[in-house]
């Protein structure tokens, strides 16, 4: 784990976990978790390109990574309030069973 | 090494696990392993970010989403949607072809530079001096996120009766 390309390989691979958690979870709430692994795989792509980039006292990156970690968190406590209302509404988050827009 | 096979792990079975509040126990060591991915790479103070957002907040806050939505009668379901075998098709095929570009990239030869020095004072000083419009504008999306949340997961009052 010493150079760019491995970090990039850790993070993509991270990103494809992610993205098969989404594409084959029943879960809500994991299909949620899963969003988050991907946007992980971002921020840590982030810190690697600031890490071994030309100018890296620039702080860029940084600061990048600390904003997209806030907006991760917004995101995953209004998503976390849409799961619960849609379960108020019809008693699963299995994704397979909800399958009407009007109730 | 020994982090990022952690950190791999840690995701892998959070996705895999059939219960769900074991996968958010394996998704916390996850976000703990990229966590340490950070402090290895330099950046003290997203790792420590990384730490109390992910770990103590939206770990937390997933398994209390878990909690409340939990089925009371056992029914036993597969833990996988009925499309999987497409979904993890495509995911295998993301990662191959990513892999597969930054493998034969050759944008980057050059080694690693030297150690920027990175303080919390300077982090500080470049949020307050440089990045002060970003950080009013994060704050605000904070604010109207977090009361969109609560006025969502709140319901109707008459539900509440």
């Amino acid at each position: 784990m010493s150079s760019l390309q491995d970090y990039l390989l850790l993070s993509s691979l991270l990103f494809s976990i992610g993205l098969a958690g989404v594409l084959i979870r029943r879960n809500a709430i994991l299909v949620l978790i899963g969003i988050e692994l991907m946007l992980n795989a971002a921020n840590l792509n982030f810190i690697a390109f600031w890490r071994f980039g030309p100018n890296p006292s620039a702080l860029t990156g940084i600061m990048f990574a600390l904003f997209s970690i806030s907006v991760a968190a917004a995101e995953a406590a209004v998503g976390l309030a849409i799961i619960l209302a849609a379960y108020r509404h019809s008693k699963t988050t299995d994704l397979d069973r909800m399958n009407s827009l009007k109730g | 090494m020994i982090f990022a096979v952690l950190t791999v792990a840690g995701m892998a079975a959070a996705m895999g696990l059939r219960n769900a509040v074991h996968c958010v126990l394996a998704l916390t060591a996850g976000f703990a392993g990229v966590a340490a991915l950070y402090l290895q790479l330099g950046a003290q103070f997203i790792g420590l970010t990384q730490i109390m957002v992910y770990v103590g907040a939206v770990a937390i806050l997933a398994v209390f989403a878990i909690m409340m939505t939990h089925n009371p009668e056992p029914v036993k379901q597969p833990a996988f949607s009925s499309q999987w075998f497409v979904g993890s098709i495509v995911a295998a095929s993301v990662f191959a072809v990513l892999a597969w570009e930054i493998r034969s990239s050759t944008a980057f030869t050059q080694g690693l530079p030297p150690q920027p020095y990175v303080t919390v004072q300077r982090i500080g000083d470049a949020l307050m001096h440089h990045f002060v419009l970003p950080l009013e504008i994060m704050g605000l999306l904070l604010t109207a996120a977090l009361i969109g949340a609560v006025v969502i997961a709140m319901g109707h009052e008459e539900e509440m009766k």
